[in-house]
């Protein structure tokens, strides 16, 4: 284990960032900031009067981390490259087309993924989010055990 | 002014994921590596977002109702399903094979590569598979 505090420092203050967007949409519109069911919802059912807003907030979404690019000044967060904003996939296509079919399915059918269910589910104590996000922390836990120490063989 | 309110929501979450080191797999897959070299930065960014909006909705919640919206809408629904569980885990294989969950992937297009492109697409196709089963 390596503690970075640069590194925690700035999970931390993007942490405080996501924090804040959530509560900014309830706020504002009285609406959950998960990813999955704004983006998801948006794309497979466009639902008539309740799209503009999605739009805005992916356009928000898409345009924060190419503006801290555009910035430069090195406020990115990507482990080894220290300032550099979007980090390199872990897999190949084959993997990714994979994986990105669990992970549409799964918040699909779950209702919700990281920040749906864990960054405005916990802030709610909702015992469905609480739930969820145990399950697929310890999923994904157990997921990158099996491919780095059981297939991969690495320590 | 509803889009402009989404629009600061979504940039502020961008902003965040992008200065947390989210749009990273690398980093989320070393917070899942609990047996190899331990990256605890998803743990910071995750309790710094928990936090300050358990705090935030409890003083929104205070108003009747949103700023420009007539309602809070809020999932209602308190019981454990198979749906919800079943597909957390599915989520959870997908999430540790890649170190993408959909807010990173998506805010990574700025940086697209072509197993992203896939990763996404591939998501897309999952949301609406969802919907019929």
């Amino acid at each position: 284990m390596t503690v970075d505090m640069t590194a925690s420092l700035h999970g931390l203050i993007g942490g405080v960032l996501i924090g804040l967007s959530a509560t900014w949409l309830m706020i504002t519109l009285g609406r959950i900031a998960g990813i999955s069911g704004i983006l998801g919802t948006l794309i497979t059912a466009r639902p008539k009067g309740d799209s503009g807003w999605r739009l805005a907030f992916l356009l928000g979404l898409v345009s924060g981390p190419a503006l801290v690019i555009l910035a430069g000044g090195g406020l990115g967060n990507v482990a080894g490259q220290a300032g550099a904003v979007i980090g390199a996939p872990a897999g190949g296509v084959a993997t990714m087309l994979v994986a990105g079919l669990l992970v549409g399915v799964g918040t699909g059918i779950g209702s919700g993924c990281t920040s749906g269910h864990g960054v405005c589910g916990l802030a709610r104590l909702s015992p469905r989010s609480m739930a969820a996000t145990l399950v697929f922390l310890a999923v994904a836990i157990v997921t990158v055990f099996v491919v780095r120490h059981v297939i991969g063989g690495d320590a | 002014m509803r889009s402009v309110m989404a629009y600061i929501a979504g940039l502020l979450f961008g902003l965040g994921l992008a200065i947390s080191g989210m749009t990273d797999p690398a980093r989320v897959l070393g917070f899942l590596d609990v047996a190899g070299d331990w990256d605890p930065t998803l743990m910071f960014v995750l309790g710094g977002a928990v936090v300050t909006n358990f705090v935030g909705y409890r003083l929104a919640m205070r108003r009747p109702n949103p700023l420009f919206a007539s309602a809070f809408q809020l999932p209602t629904r308190r019981d454990l399903d198979g749906r919800l569980l079943g597909g957390a885990a599915l989520f959870g294989v997908g999430w540790g094979l890649s170190g993408y969950c959909p807010g990173p992937a998506f805010a990574s297009v700025s940086g697209i590569t072509l197993p992203l492109a896939a990763m996404l697409a591939a998501m897309i196709v999952g949301w609406f598979i969802a919907r019929r089963v």
